[in-house]
């Protein structure tokens, strides 16, 4: 049975970047919005971010957005767009306030103001050295945000629909005209009409094997875009965070280093400083997590083994408990140990992706070079890519991309929601997913769902991961490609309707597995080194050639066509990048 | 190691009561209780039903009953739970499927503390309202439920009047009453005051034991009930 709802407004994920976008919806009261979120929106995974969000408020030394914005476009090797990275920046401030006067618990400096931390990355006067500019609350400010996002919402009686599943997306003449989702609950089908549509879905780190990423962390926004036709933007960048615990890849803050944590080898060297001999640990991701790598190739790890250490001891006891209390807490959980009396054992983390559904500064989809708008159609947050981080995240710089454009989308929803008008539904609007659910009811192959992620997991942390080189590439692609046709054949024992998570699992691999190949096909396609994408056989940044978004559309046939968007550049020119 | 799974299962569409099944998996010791599940899920039967997202226990996804007490299955390690572990839903709400329950009540319950700031009076401008360490500190244990439920379904007074706003509700009233920006107190107080509200709680401590972030749950509750008399009495 297909029901039919009609809205103002859809937001589809109940994470960071979409609460903040439901909550400026129904600010004015006169647009009707609804969230629509496959977990019960404080399940989100913006509530595992731990460290701090980004802002120059300068509440322990002096601080300015300038200096913040230099240090994103840097961070991002120059991929980041500058207008968008300015704007953020100098939203920054206002965003962090707003959330306080929301009732945000930060902690507090001894004046009573937010209180900031050093983070990697980010430093004063361009690069001099590093800056307290990480607003946290202890190391719980995800949960914090998500926390105070959603109470804000239940205030202005924003409308939940709570695990539904949005499987795709409604164009109807150009624009988009809503979504159409599977109750989880019930197996029943959904189609929600509306004139504007906002994906918020976050990210999928599901696609490695190590991840600090929540296993519902499946791409489908992205996925579910791009089978109708829209691309994705620089996919070939993915970061890996350099500390999440050995094997486990539960994030451990970079806060911790923040606060005066070391990386420390097998040989008790603290080895950073051969890497970046001015931001030491702080240097940004990338180039902490190739240090790692290097390390450990040269037999450097722990005992030899695949993993350096973290020490937080110097930070003391008291220090830990009172600024990094959950990491305590996952290092006596899971390790056995206490992080004051003993070093935690890390290895780089996959953790972000930098690109996605690719935006302007109001949330808008642009599908091609020129920026041309799908009118009524949104994304923001982690699936979205504006650009603001480029090549390479800074630390603290998703969570404020997340509130900054979540807002910003939110306010541009609302005004275009109240001057449009509902466009016809098409006759065929809920065709394609109950194709995909009748299949998925009845799907009777011989393979198992479970086999095909596991082996897209390993493939994509062996060969395009850290290090990349044309043949590993080239060779992931191909089996991207095989695994994709033995996903067809796949078999799925679960024939109930209410709360089928085999058959949404199922559904969700699906997401991942589109997503992988064109991670692989974009990767193998560029041919230098940046931010987080660095090639063995291309070991420099090119920027003749490559300094560029890329943008991947899939052509009916199951082919990848790739073309380019121009780089935003405002005031700050490429340049080496040295920590 | 091999580790035996009992697990309660229960399928609207074709069991009329909840049975258990058992399952033989392989895992180190330092696995999680939910790495356990998800094995059997992926390798051996598809249909086994239970929420999960972040697998470290900050999204609240996945209480359920490990062995009689309430804990999240990413925050329990096999080598803590024994060879042969029960596993069953939390008490007191609906059964969905297998290990799910229906959360609707329970947020129902969370709503009607009013969880958000109060305070009419205009922010300052371009800059945040002061809090010192201590008022922030004042209610720092409360800010961190992340609403899995683990508290309020092991209470006996919830499992005896489902009406009963729960320790759950509480703590996030705590959270906003011992808020020194927070001006809804008097309104929180009064729900609290009423009929299903704190003085349904007989200090069991159940509460306090299932806490997977360790808050002192039957403690913020002493404090609301004292707010009250305070309050009555001034
Ligand atoms: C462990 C960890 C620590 C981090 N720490 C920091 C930090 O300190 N600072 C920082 O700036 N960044 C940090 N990050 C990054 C940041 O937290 C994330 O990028 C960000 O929270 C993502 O937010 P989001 O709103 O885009 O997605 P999420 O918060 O994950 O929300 C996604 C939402 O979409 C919904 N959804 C997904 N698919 C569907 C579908 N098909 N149908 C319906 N709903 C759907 C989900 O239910 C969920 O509500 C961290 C990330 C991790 C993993
Ligand atoms: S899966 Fe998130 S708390 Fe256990």
């Amino acid at each position: 049975m297909i029901h039919t709802h009609t809205f103002d407004a859809i937001v589809v994920g109940g994470g960071g970047a979409g609460l903040m976008a439901a909550l400026h919806l129904s600010r004015g009261g006169q647009v009707r919005a609804a969230v629509i979120s496959k977990l019960y929106p404080p399940r989100s995974h913006t509530g595992a971010a731990q460290g701090g969000i980004g802002a120059a408020l300068g509440n322990l030394e002096e601080d300015h957005p300038e200096w913040h914005a230099f240090d994103t476009v840097k961070g991002s090797d120059y991929l980041g767009d500058q207008d968008a990275i300015e704007l953020m920046c100098r939203d920054a401030v206002e965003v962090v306030l707003e959330l306080e006067h929301m009732g945000l618990p930060f902690s507090r400096t001894e004046d009573g103001r937010i209180a900031q931390r050093r983070f990697g990355g980010h430093s004063h006067n361009f690069g001099k050295g590093p800056v307290r500019r990480s607003c946290y609350a202890a190391d719980r400010t995800g949960h914090m945000i998500l926390q105070t996002l959603y109470q804000q919402c239940i205030k202005n009686r924003v409308t939940f629909f709570d695990e539904y599943q949005v499987m795709d997306v409604i164009l109807s003449e150009g624009r988009a005209a809503g979504v159409v989702a599977y109750q989880i609950r019930t197996g029943d089908l959904h189609i929600f009409r509306a004139k504007a549509v906002l994906f918020a879905t976050g990210g999928f780190g599901r696609m490695f094997e190590v991840t600090s990423n929540a296993l519902a962390f499946t791409g489908d926004g992205p996925a579910i875009v791009y089978r109708r036709g829209i691309p994705l933007e620089d996919m070939e960048f993915f970061q890996f965070h350099p500390t999440g615990i050995a094997k486990l890849g539960i994030l451990i803050t970079e806060g911790v280093r923040g606060e005066g944590g070391v990386l420390v080898n097998g040989q008790g060297e603290e080895f950073m400083v051969r890497y970046a001999p001015t931001m030491k640990d702080l240097a940004s991701r990338d180039v902490v997590s190739r240090a790692i790598y290097h390390e450990i190739q040269a037999g450097r790890g722990i005992d030899g083994k695949r993993y350096v250490h973290l020490d937080a001891t110097r930070i003391g006891r008291e220090a830990i408990e009172t600024k990094l209390p959950d990491i305590a807490d996952f290092c006596r959980t899971y390790l056995g140990i206490d992080p004051a009396d003993h070093p935690i054992p890390v290895q780089p983390t996959a953790h972000y992706a930098m690109g996605g559904i690719p935006t302007d500064v109001d949330g808008r989809v642009v599908i091609d070079d020129k920026r041309t708008p799908i009118p009524g159609l949104y994304a923001a947050g982690e699936c979205a890519c504006v650009s603001v981080h480029g090549a390479n995240r800074l630390g603290t710089n998703s969570l404020l991309d997340l509130v900054v454009f979540g807002r910003r989308a939110g306010i541009d929803m609302a005004r275009f929601a109240l001057e449009a008008d509902l466009p016809p539904l098409p006759q065929d609007a809920a065709e394609r997913v109950v194709e995909q659910i009748e299949w998925l009811r009845s799907a009777n192959g011989d393979e198992s769902a479970a086999t095909i992620r596991r082996e897209m997991q390993t493939l994509m942390m062996n060969n395009v991961g850290v290090f990349r080189e044309a043949k590993g590439l080239a060779e992931a692609v191909e089996k991207l490609q095989e695994l994709r046709e033995r996903y067809r054949r796949i078999r799925v024992q679960d024939r109930s309707r209410a709360f089928n998570t085999e058959l949404t699992e199922t559904w969700e691999l699906g997401a991942l597995l589109d997503l992988a190949l064109v991670t692989a096909t974009c990767a193998l396609n560029r041919t230098e080194s940046r931010g987080a994408h660095y090639r063995e056989d291309y070991p420099k940044r090119d920027d003749a050639n490559w300094l560029k978004h890329t943008l991947a559309y899939g052509k009916p046939d199951g082919t990848i066509e790739i073309k380019y968007k121009p780089v935003v550049i405002t005031r700050f020119q490429p340049q080496e990048r040295v920590y | 190691m091999r580790y035996v799974f009992r697990i309660q299962r229960f399928n609207p569409e074709t069991d009329k009561a909840p049975y258990y099944k058992e399952y033989e998996v392989e895992l180190e010791p330092t696995d999680r209780v939910l790495d356990g599940l998800n094995q059997i899920k992926w390798n051996i039967d598809g249909t086994l039903t239970y929420r999960r997202s972040c697998a470290h226990g900050v999204c609240g996804s996945d209480a359920m009953r490990i062995n009689g007490t309430n804990a999240l299955a990413c925050k329990v390690l096999v080598r803590d739970v024994g060879p042969k572990v029960t596993i069953e839903p939390i008490l007191g709400l609906p059964v969905i499927r297998d290990l799910v329950v229906d959360m609707d009540p329970f947020f129902e319950q969370y709503r009607s503390i009013s969880p958000f700031l109060i305070n009419d009076e205009p922010p300052p401008h371009g800059r945040e309202r002061l809090q010192s360490i201590e008022e922030r500190e004042r209610y720092d244990d409360t800010t961190k439920c992340i609403l899995c439920a683990a508290c309020t379904t092991s209470c006996p007074s919830f499992w005896a009047n489902e009406n009963y706003v729960g320790p759950a509700a509480i703590v996030n009233a705590h959270r906003f009453i011992f808020d020194s920006r927070d001006r809804g107190a008097a309104r929180r107080l009064e729900v609290l005051n009423s009929r299903t509200g704190v003085w349904r709680c007989h200090t069991i401590y159940n509460c306090t034991v299932a806490c997977p972030r360790e808050i002192q749950v039957t403690k913020a509750i002493g404090e609301v009930k004292q707010a009250i008399l305070y309050r009555q009495s001034t």
